[in-house]
């Protein structure tokens, strides 16, 4: 087993820097525990995620390799997987998330952008949602968001769906 | 009296996959479940699993009850008797089945039992309110039922199953006030907890229920913060206006039909209490008697499943029958249980295993 690492390489090879992503769409593992897991890995075509040589370590992406497909992010049972793509347009950016509540908004709706804790940070356009066989009932909901949210907003809140009562 | 050659007690996905394995070996199997449908735990758990490829992660529970089940339905070699409950051992080895009302008997020459785990309860005031209920019933209503058990929820338990069933609940579209942790960490997985707390579901660690309030239904919960002791603090009292309390305190392995066997049984708690003393083979101290899963020590499905596996494998070459990918079948499903295991998060299990199979040798259930 891996030593325990420090703060920085949780994030390392999982969280892409500013600078990978001003290139374009890129994929967000947030998913910082070692947990039994590995089907990330056999879901990338572009071998992106690395090999798992224990099926308990972290994933490890090559930011180089990754294109933003987004095919992994409907595997992850974690439900741990965004993509972002900061190149959208001059100040909004795009944030591709895991989805599987219902009622499910359509494209062109107007939906809560909630950051990590649950708290309301902005509101986000539908651009699209792919929900096909191969997504298995957890939908990929692309929303637009200002491009400074793009590495907080990680859910959304569609007209009255339940939530937490804390949430703003 | 009926007779078979191996009779698997409860068919979740342990007992499934001992089927599975003692089917393909040729054995001829009799599988008894008290349940309406195959699948145990699985029916219920809508989430997709983590675990290996191997063990089907990134698929839903729901969905891998019907692959094993779909193994096994309309095999000449398997009767799966179900709405069917084991209620008696006897000395000779034969069974008692409870099923509409009436007791048959049956006489299989290896048990495999895999009756899964059974739900703690906690002591607060009112914990015997309608509206108090244990996760797995929660479940049962929403996921294979279609009801909702209430409007809002005050959830006790941060471990998987607590953040699971709160997840569901959010789903369900009901509101889930907060998760209260007795510990001073979440037990369950972070990416668990991610997913309520995005969705803006407190989690109270360091805290535990005070009291339920109501009259005939719960009307409030109050909960309050517990210090380094445990003990908890006046004055951190906070109040949640709820009609639902939902228990998710752990659970412990069901043991009865073990006991009456006479199965020599240890009291492991990081295995979730009494569980039989068995060897590599899952072979208890009663030969012949096997037993996989959730029984043998609370862990997952994925786990439960390569139990099952190995039971199943053993009890039916026990019998004689062999196949020419025996040991190849059994070696892979060892090794992929100590993978699962290897990290982290299975140093609780393996700790409790190491314990298990020291007593085991000590009194000789091991070599
Ligand atoms: C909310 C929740 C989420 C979970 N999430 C995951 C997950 O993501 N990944 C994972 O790997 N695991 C998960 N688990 C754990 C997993 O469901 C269990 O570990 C697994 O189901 C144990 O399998 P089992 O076959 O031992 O027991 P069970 O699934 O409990 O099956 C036991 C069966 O035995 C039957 N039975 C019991 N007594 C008798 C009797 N006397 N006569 C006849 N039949 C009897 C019962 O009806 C039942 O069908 C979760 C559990 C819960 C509650
Ligand atoms: S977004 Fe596509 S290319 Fe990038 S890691 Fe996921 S599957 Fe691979
Ligand atoms: S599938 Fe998701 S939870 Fe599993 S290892 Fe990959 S990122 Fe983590």
């Amino acid at each position: 087993m891996r030593d325990k690492p420090c703060q920085e390489s949780r994030t390392h090879g999982r969280i892409p820097g500013a600078e990978r992503r001003a290139r374009g769409p890129c994929v967000v593992m947030e998913c910082f525990e070692d947990i039994p897991c590995d089907p990330c890995h056999d879901a990338c075509r572009q071998g992106a995620i690395r090999p798992f040589d224990d099926l308990n370590h972290l994933p490890e992406v090559d930011f180089d390799k990754c294109n933003g497909c987004g095919a992994c992010i409907s595997v992850c049972p974690g439900l741990a997987i965004f993509v972002v793509d900061e190149t959208w347009k001059d100040d909004l950016a795009v944030v591709r998330l895991p989805y599987e509540f219902l009622p499910l908004p359509a494209p062109g709706d107007v939906v809560a952008g909630l950051d990590r804790s649950g708290r309301r940070c902005c509101t986000a356009k539908v651009i699209r949602v792919e929900k096909t066989k191969r997504h298995d009932r957890t939908a990929v909901v692309w929303i637009e968001v200002p491009k400074a949210l793009s590495m907080e907003v990680r859910h959304i809140r569609v007209g009255g769906s339940a939530r937490g009562l804390h949430e703003g | 009296m009926r007779t078979t050659e191996i009779c698997v007690i409860g068919a979740g996905p342990a007992g499934l996959c001992a089927a599975i394995a003692a089917r393909d070996m040729g054995a001829r199997v009799t599988c008894v479940d008290s349940g309406d449908r195959p699948g145990g735990q699985l029916v219920k758990q809508t989430h997709k699993f983590f675990g290996s490829r191997a063990e089907f992660a990134g698929k839903r529970g729901i969905d891998i009850a019907r692959i094993l089940a779909e193994q096994i339905e309309n095999d000449p070699l398997v009767e799966l008797m179900l709405e069917s409950t084991v209620i008696g051992f006897y000395d000779d080895g034969a069974i008692g089945i409870e099923r509409d009302d009436a007791l048959t008997f049956l006489k299989p020459a290896r048990i495999v039992c895999a009756t899964g785990a059974s739900e703690r309860m906690l002591a607060f005031p009112n914990n015997d309110l309608p509206g108090v209920y244990g996760a797995g019933a929660v479940q049962t209503l929403m996921n294979v039922y279609g009801v909702r058990p209430g409007k809002a929820v005050l959830m006790v338990g941060a471990g998987n199953i607590g953040l699971i069933v709160s997840y569901q609940l959010l789903q369900a579209g009901v509101e889930v006030a907060a998760v209260v942790e007795a510990m001073p960490q979440v037990g369950g997985y972070d990416v668990h907890a991610r997913k309520i707390q995005r969705a803006g579901v407190p989690i109270l660690t360091s805290h535990t229920v005070k009291a339920v309030h109501g009259t005939r239904t719960v009307e409030g919960a109050t909960v309050w913060a517990l210090g380094g002791d445990f003990r908890p603090i006046p004055g951190t009292e906070q109040h949640f206006q709820v009609d639902t309390v939902c228990l998710a305190v752990g659970l412990t392995p069901l043991a009865d039909i073990l006991w009456q066997a006479g199965c020599r049984m240890a009291y492991v708690p990081e295995l979730g209490g009494h569980v039989a003393l068995r060897d590599e083979d899952y072979e208890t101290s009663r030969p012949s008697v096997y037993v996989a899963g959730d029984l043998a020590g609370i862990e997952e499905a994925s786990s439960a499943m390569l139990e099952g596996t190995i039971a199943g494998l053993a009890a039916a070459r026990s019998l004689g029958h062999s196949t020419p990918d025996f040991d190849e079948r059994l070696a892979a499903a060892r090794a992929d249980l100590a993978a699962l295991r290897g990290g982290p998060k299975g140093e609780k299990v393996r700790r409790g295993l190491d314990r298990l199979m020291r007593l085991g040798r000590e009194v000789g259930v091991v070599a």
